[in-house]
């Protein structure tokens, strides 16, 4: 028939069930974002039939001032909580990894504590919490948003400090001796080895705190003010009136500012790497 | 190799504890400057961390390293008048080579010209001239060693710490890079300490050697006295392939002795030992001290009677296995005592390894001057 070198036993991705059981997977993650997006153009009112298409939900997000302050309010809350997690983050494996100490099995233990308890139960203790200690309420912004990025922050830091110490297992010891060796000093050796060297750790571990805090709904919920809304929170107030092409644009909206942050994030990382071979 | 016979590195009384496990064991030594100096004995013998100790990375639980006269008792690694090639030869991975070989000198604050003229040079050296934009990734093992050499040796350090340097080459890049690093060292002067378990590499390299064993110093001596003279039976045997056999010291005068070892024979050798008389000693015997004759007796005699008393020096066996190496032939014969003694044969004609065969009765004799009487 045709001259088509035969399928070898290996040859994964020729075969036609894998590729089919792929497509699959990938059309079980994502048509439902592919949906919202292209409801999100929906000329309708009620978001169930296709009418034809229109731009204006977008106008409409976009002029939506209580929309857009959540928007900015959720981007200052995550970048805030992400430059502080990496810093504590980064600091608390190094110390892991590095020292022996009394009760060090309790302090790894505790400190993933975070990650493992549920959502739910972390709200529920930082609402009580700034209530008992009376944290103040009525800040001006962005100082208004202090209690949201604490909470932030807790749950953020141990997904980074996670990611680096993977990162740190794969370190040879001997190359920081040898920076050692040739005369560099704890913090010198420290910056020109150990930290190139967790460089890609800690880029993961931006983006995931990032994300983490972006789409946050539960702890934020509970430790957010009438003045203090995030976009999840606020999305979800406009979903209880009703599921408006609105809606799908502002989510659209947020999807593509996450996808391009992430590929800057990347794009960063590989640009740094070229440029340290010359 | 310089004459210069000045102690550089002075060790004393250095012990080394981890818990309850002692590492090195009141080890005192003094390293020569100019010297190629080999610290050889068998993993776990704490050679590495006598070597870790003088380079700073961990600190004597006793006694005192004196480097070029002073006191490096609190004296941190990065102030060390030393530099240390690892094991891993940890290259910055991240670092191309000039960048790599110049990290020392870019830190303590060199001038750029400076650097680069010493970075050129030390690549030189080491000969990874065109070298200098590689990224280690892209570097095999042996390339990647060199750069480890030349970021160490650029420092100009006063002495150079070698950790098993060529363990992680293959067999004929490692016989190069013996005569390499012998001949870097020639070249530059520095005195090269050197940690290895291979008696190979410290037998062609080192000027002295001290074998360490169970963290103390076995033996410390040049080469070839350390495989002709070995000063005890550890010694003996971790250096080389030996046959050692238990006897007793029946005569010892200043120019002859001899020895009545059970399993052998009588053994006479032309030179005094200084062991007490009727003492249990020990006899070692290099495979390749051996000559084997065919049976008949008559030549092992006749050659034995050149050097030795009548029926000493003599012994008879059978074949029980042989090993064909190309250069030498490898035999294992059992004595008629029953013990097992080993006997190397250089294959000088292209047949040699045809003469004897499994299960041939053989003859041997060795000189006078072979065995080695060891008291402990």
């Amino acid at each position: 028939m045709f001259n088509r070198t035969p399928i070898a036993p290996l040859e994964y991705t020729r075969k036609l069930w894998m590729r089919s059981w792929v497509g699959l997977t990938m059309l079980f993650l994502y048509a439902p974002l592919i949906l919202l997006m292209i409801f999100s153009f929906n000329d309708s009112k009620r978001n169930v039939v296709w009418k034809g298409f229109t731009l204006k939900y977008y106008e409409k997000a976009l002029n939506n001032d209580s929309l857009v302050e959540a928007l900015v309010n959720s981007l200052t809350i995550a970048a805030l909580a992400t430059n502080v997690s990496l810093v504590i983050g980064a600091l608390a494996a190094v110390a892991l990894w590095r020292f022996q100490f009394p009760f060090k099995g309790l302090v790894e233990g505790t400190m993933s504590l975070p990650i493992i308890v549920p959502e739910i139960c972390l709200g529920v203790a930082f609402l009580i919490f700034f209530a008992k200690v009376d944290w103040p309420t009525d800040l001006p912004w962005p100082l208004n948003l202090s209690a949201i990025t604490i909470a932030h922050i807790t749950f953020c830091f141990p997904f980074v400090a996670m990611v680096v110490r993977a990162r740190l297992a794969s370190f040879n010891k001997e190359e920081e001796e040898a920076a050692k060796d040739l005369g560099a000093t704890e913090w010198q050796a420290f910056r020109d080895v150990l930290l190139p060297h967790i460089r890609p750790a800690l880029v993961a571990g931006a983006l995931l705190a990032f994300t983490l805090s972006l789409d946050d709904f539960v702890i934020t919920f509970f430790t957010s003010g009438p003045d203090t809304i995030t976009f999840p929170v606020k999305v979800y107030s406009m979903v209880r009136f009703s599921v408006t092409p609105e809606v799908n644009a502002a989510s659209t909206i947020l999807i593509l500012l996450t996808v391009i942050l992430t590929f800057i994030a990347l794009k960063l990382q590989g640009v740094k790497g070229i440029a340290e071979t010359h | 190799m310089t004459q210069a016979k000045q102690p550089i590195i002075q060790i004393r009384n250095v012990s080394k504890r981890f818990g309850k496990v002692t590492a090195v064991d009141n080890i005192s030594l003094d390293i020569l400057a100019g010297e190629f100096f080999v610290l050889l004995g068998p993993s776990g013998c704490g050679k590495t961390t006598l070597l870790r100790m003088i380079a700073g990375f961990e600190m004597p639980t006793e006694g005192q390293i004196i480097i070029d006269g002073q006191d490096m008792s609190l004296v941190p690694p990065n102030k060390r008048p030393v530099n240390m090639v690892f094991q891993s030869y940890a290259v910055f991975p991240h670092m191309n080579v000039t960048d790599n070989v110049g990290y020392g000198l870019r830190i303590s604050g060199v001038s750029k010209g400076e650097i680069r003229d010493r970075v050129a040079e030390a690549l030189e050296l080491v000969k990874l001239g065109g070298f200098e934009d590689r990224m280690p990734d892209q570097m095999s093992g042996g390339q990647r060693q060199r750069v480890a050499l030349a970021r160490s040796l650029v420092m100009r350090p006063k002495v150079l710490l070698l950790d098993e340097p060529l363990s992680a080459l293959d067999a004929k890049l490692r016989a190069q890079m013996q005569f390499e690093l012998a001949d870097l060292q020639d070249k530059v002067g520095i005195t090269f300490v050197t940690v290895t378990h291979d008696q190979d590499e410290a037998l062609s390299m080192a000027s002295r050697v001290a074998v360490i064993n169970k963290g103390e110093v076995a033996q410390l001596a040049p080469p070839a006295d350390l495989y002709e003279y070995p000063a005890n039976r550890f010694v003996a045997d971790f250096v080389g392939s030996v046959n050692i056999f238990e006897g007793k010291l029946t005569l010892d005068e200043p120019d002859k002795a001899a020895v009545d070892c059970p399993g052998l024979g009588k053994i006479y050798l032309n030179h005094g030992v200084t062991g007490p008389h009727g003492a249990d000693v020990w006899v070692a015997l290099r495979p390749e001290k051996i000559y084997l004759h065919v049976p008949g007796e008559g030549k092992a005699v006749r050659a034995a009677a050149q050097d030795a008393p009548d029926g000493h020096n003599l012994a008879r066996g059978t074949i029980k296995g042989m090993s064909y190496l190309g250069d030498i032939t490898l035999y294992e014969i059992q004595l008629e005592g029953g013990q097992m003694i080993r006997v190397s044969r250089p294959n000088l004609s292209r047949h040699d390894q045809e003469d004897f065969t499994w299960d041939d009765k053989v003859s041997m004799h060795w000189r006078a001057d072979s065995p080695v009487v060891l008291l402990s």
